[in-house]
């Protein structure tokens, strides 16, 4: 390239600082777009000092980010089949609960994430009742672990026990797999932290009836590709977090035929389509594993600077690196701007909690609210702010979908791979839908609404990555 | 308090926009409970939590409301129609813009310049992004290191690309005006230079003779420095040199260090092209030893190279008769009480050729915040000294206002003040047009023209010239007969200017 090959041809310009160059621009015909530009890491100095000092090592985290995102869009997340958390999950023993987000004791778990757990003792026959219950989540005689570190994710409390049948989901190109919970429905759930009695004797319906009865199906059927789903449902108006009507419909689509040749008596399968059509987000319990298993290909990556998990567990906000996937890097969980049922308000609420961020750490969920008109309340009421959401996202993140498409964005991929340098440079966070739980154990959900990622995860994150890979290299 | 439900029979709205209405019609004054939802199992059960006796009906809408009256409850359920209704005939919102280079790229489909006024500390990052990206660069931020200022020149060097700036003004490219250019004709003439408004009078004298340009390449104040060496200034020469419609080239700088000054002009040695050189204030023998036409002021430079481009012979111009004889009318009706001239300019370059042709043809110290020798400089600028010229525009005087090419409030003051002084027989002052300069300044400085002729009983002559085009947004003539209105001799270049007032000047002690 040479100077004077830019004499002759028509400029197109982009203009930073001062509005009134591009309106003489524009005035003058000229093809001009102004950014709405922000100081560097919100002008942080001693984080654009540590973006500074990257600088020299662009080349080699744009690599490892290729590699990274490359296994996230290439990955093929499909239904293998149901099993039994005991059984099928890694590290998973009689004494091992699940729960979701970053490492948290008893002492300092919320109000829902203990209801859970309570509704986890009766339900395994560990406990009769909540005071006993207690007393032995207190004792230390449960080991309480993320679903992250095994594998798993799980809306809400997330909570996964011993007997708790699962869904195994594998990313059939790299081989990675992801477990969860399947979805109970709404209203008083243990997700929530409800425990009462039919609580407890649904998640036990569910143990005997519903999952041997979808395990066989899927037998007959053979394994279901949740990638062409998600991407159908996004077509259909869901994001696949907050909103599941289309992929719901669609798994029903897809698994009806196999539960009649199942043979099942007819009030078993009655009673099992009745459920899963009654439960909007039945098809969250689903979205999230195989988001799980495809950002599971990308993690473990040298240099990558690529988000691969966003958890909360109702206390503390974590996230994780595709080049450290062993560290969390928490802060507070925040409060969630929302919209709430009747008779609730923002007194009432948790502080954010579940692993469902995991879909929009995969580039579906918030990130694709374009997608999803029907519940742009959420987002400030217009299908213009559902857009803008989405078009915001594209800022930190590493590429565009290439299967998961926007039909109102003129079929543009969502927004994929959250970018750690990207959302400090920017001082943009990751916007996230979802919904609000009360923070007493037993009341379920309260509302939905929006949250945003704290900033402090991502700067701490910044610190460490740059003192491990350059400490590392500098001696 | 009284209750009501209303059941629309068959009406579906998304539970959502259900939930923001039923939190509204909560706030309504008046109300102390209120549910609007689809008559679903779930939502029945919450009903009957809040105290609402409904049967479940799912496809039904159920409006639940529990207020102070009845006029409570109409106003209520009359808010629900609206609400439900909205949305319809909303003003549209103005589309997210992209909040990066790397956005707004992709929105353009692939931009070829980015043009950068931040904050000088955040300016450079941006800059080596654009230029990453394979973008021309245009950096009107000061306040660059200049360490970032040769790292991102040759960066752009290396990559065939431009750096204009930082600190640089004006440009004009593929007849675009870029920051404060003016609109200028499609000609043979390209341009490289390191001052902004020297580049603006050329071009616009360039202009007036009714010849073009190729293209004027700034390069930021700081380019033939020795630390810089004249990095883009000698790219911006050598693509000029290439570009075959360019048939002659201007440079234009301050006086450039000498071994940088050699630097250059040795690239103009090896070109066919007649090149015209401005150092303004500078030696011009140095330029004719190596093959480059000398021009001392900047309106010799244009008419030098209008010439050359003619293949016409130069003729020197002086005042025209007219002018010379008003020039000497005009000093014959001004007391000799008044001995003074004060200049007040927002060009810097403008400001120095008037101070060079001054000192030169009046032989006497020519004072200000921006002397040619040091032991002219002012001691205090916001008070002027015998004669006094005043770069309005040096940050001494732009702390916490904006330009005075942009802001006239400094001039107006200043103009008024100089007025009042008894021994001031002439004000001076440019008027730059173009893109980024203030929409009417010629009107702005009128007024108190007017006011400052009353002040000193009409005993000083103004003096001005205007710096544009007939093309460019503000147009030419207009702003020459809003300064002629008010009492304005207006010459056809700030270096007529310089010597009409010389003229004048004549005579007094």
């Amino acid at each position: 390239m040479a100077i004077e090959d830019i004499f002759g041809k028509e400029l197109k310009v982009i203009n930073l600082g001062l509005e009134g160059f591009a309106k003489d621009l524009e005035k003058q015909g000229v093809n001009v777009i102004h950014v709405d530009w922000k100081p560097p890491a919100l002008g942080k100095e001693d984080l654009i000092k540590l973006l500074d000092r990257l600088e020299p090592y662009k080349d080699r985290i744009n690599e490892a980010n290729n590699k990274a995102i490359r296994a996230l869009l290439d990955a093929q997340p499909t239904i293998v089949g149901l099993g039994k958390a005991i059984e099928v999950i890694p590290g998973m023993d009689e004494r091992t609960f699940l729960h979701a987000g970053p490492p948290v004791e008893w002492d300092r778990m919320c109000g829902p994430m203990k209801g859970a757990i309570i509704g986890g003792l009766i339900y395994e026959g560990l406990a009769r009742d909540k005071d006993e219950a207690e007393k032995i989540a207190s004792s230390g005689k449960i080991k309480f672990s993320p679903c992250h570190h095994h594998d798993a994710v799980g809306p809400m409390a997330g909570l996964v026990t011993p007997s708790m049948p699962v869904w195994i989901i594998e990313d059939e190109n790299s081989g990675k797999r992801a477990y969860c919970t399947l979805n109970e429905g709404l209203g008083k759930v243990l997700r929530y932290g409800a425990f009462s009695a039919e609580v407890i004797e649904r998640l036990r319906w569910m143990e005997r009836t519903l999952a041997p009865a979808l395990s066989e199906a899927i037998k007959i059927k053979g394994r279901i590709n949740l990638k062409t789903l998600i991407a159908q449902a996004l077509q259909m108006g869901d994001e696949c977090h907050n909103r599941n009507k289309a992929g719901t419909s669609l798994f029903i689509r897809e698994i009806a035929p196999a539960l009649v040749k199942a043979g099942l008596a007819s009030e078993v399968l009655s009673s099992v389509l009745e459920f899963i059509n009654s439960n909007d987000h039945f098809f969250l319990n689903l979205s999230m594993p195989a988001c799980k298993c495809s950002l599971e290909a990308a993690s473990g990556i040298k240099w990558s600077t690529l988000v691969i998990t966003m958890a909360r567990n109702g206390t503390d906000f974590g996230i994780r690196l595709s080049s450290m996937p062993d560290r969390w890097f928490t802060a507070p969980a925040p409060k969630v701007k929302g919209l709430y049922f009747p008779g609730y308000t923002d007194e009432d609420a948790n502080p954010d909690i579940g692993d469902s961020a995991i879909t929009e750490t995969a580039g579906i969920g918030g990130f694709a609210m374009a997608a999803a008109p029907a519940i742009v309340k959420f987002v400030g009421g217009t299908v213009e702010d559902a857009f803008n959401f989405t078009l915001r996202m594209y800022e930190i993140t590493l590429a565009e979908n290439n299967s998961y498409l926007i039909p109102n964005l003129d079929f543009r991929g969502t927004p994929t791979g959250i970018d750690l340098l990207k959302v400090i440079e920017k001082g943009i966070t990751p916007n996230i839908n979802t919904g609000i739980a009360h923070k007493d154990p037993g009341v379920g959900q309260v509302g939905a609404g929006l949250v945003e990622a704290p900033m402090k995860c991502f700067e701490d994150a910044l610190k460490a990555f740059v003192e491990k890979h350059i400490s590392e290299e500098e001696g | 308090m009284i209750s009501k439900v209303w059941i629309e029979k068959n009406s579906y709205y998304d539970s959502v926009t259900l939930m923001q209405v039923s939190s509204k019609i909560k706030s309504l004054d008046g109300v102390e409970e209120a549910m609007v939802a689809m008559g679903t199992r779930a939502n029945i059960e919450q009903l009957h939590r809040i105290g609402f006796e409904v049967e479940e009906a799912p496809n039904d809408l159920i409006i639940a409301v529990r207020a102070r009256d009845e006029e409570a409850l109409n106003t209520a359920r009359k808010t629900v129609n609206e609400l439900l209704l909205e949305g319809e005939g909303k003003e549209k919102k103005e589309t997210i813009r992209p909040a990066s280079i790397e956005a707004a790229d992709k929105a353009l489909g692939g931009a070829n310049l980015v043009l950068i006024s931040l904050p000088g500390r955040y300016a450079h990052r941006e800059a080596h992004k654009a230029l990453d990206m394979g973008k021309h660069v245009f950096l009107f931020s000061d306040n660059v290191p200049v360490k970032q200022e040769i790292s991102l020149k040759k960066k752009a060097i290396e990559k065939g690309l431009l750096t204009m700036g930082p600190d640089c003004g004006t440009a004009i490219i593929n007849g675009v005006a870029l920051a404060f250019a003016n609109k200028v004709p499609q000609g043979g003439i390209g341009l490289v230079a390191a001052s902004g408004t020297g580049l603006q009078e050329v071009t616009t004298i360039i202009a007036k003779l009714g010849e073009g340009i190729t293209q004027a390449i700034g390069t930021g104040g700081r380019d033939l420095s020795s630390k810089v060496g004249g990095l883009m200034m000698i790219a911006g020469l050598k693509a000029l040199q290439r570009d075959e419609n360019t048939k002659v080239i201007v440079l234009i700088s301050k006086p450039p260090a000498k071994e940088v000054a050699e630097k250059v002009l040795s690239e103009v040695k090896n070109s066919s092209k007649p090149t015209v050189v401005c150092f303004l204030g500078g030696d011009p023998e140095i330029a004719e030893k190596y093959g480059a036409v000398p021009a001392i002021t900047l309106e010799e430079t244009a008419l030098k190279a209008v010439a050359l481009l003619r293949g016409e012979d130069y003729v020197e111009q002086g005042l025209s008769k007219e002018e010379e004889e008003k020039a000497i009318e005009l000093g014959k009706k001004i007391p000799l009480s008044r001995k003074y001239v004060r200049g007040l300019y927002s060009g810097g370059t403008l400001c120095d050729e008037t101070m060079l042709i001054l000192s030169d043809k009046m032989g006497k110290p020519i004072y200000s915040n921006t002397p040619l020798k040091e032991e002219w400089l002012l001691k205090d600028p916001w008070k002027s000294f015998e004669n006094t010229i005043l770069d309005l525009g040096d940050d001494i005087f732009t702390q916490g206002r904006p330009h005075p090419m942009i802001d006239p409030r400094l001039r107006q003051e200043r103009i008024l003040e100089e007025a009042s002084d008894p021994e001031v027989a002439v004000i001076c002052f440019d008027v730059v047009l173009g893109y980024g300069a203030h929409p009417d300044m010629a009107g702005e400085l009128a007024p108190y023209v007017r006011k400052a002729r009353e002040i000193s009983k009409d005993e000083i002559a103004f003096v001005a010239s205007v710096c544009g085009t007939e093309d460019d947004p503000q147009v030419l003539s207009v702003q020459v007969k809003k300064l002629e209105d008010a009492g304005v001799i207006v010459l056809p270049s700030n270096a007529r200017s310089a010597r009409f007032i010389a003229k004048l000047m004549e005579g007094r002690c």
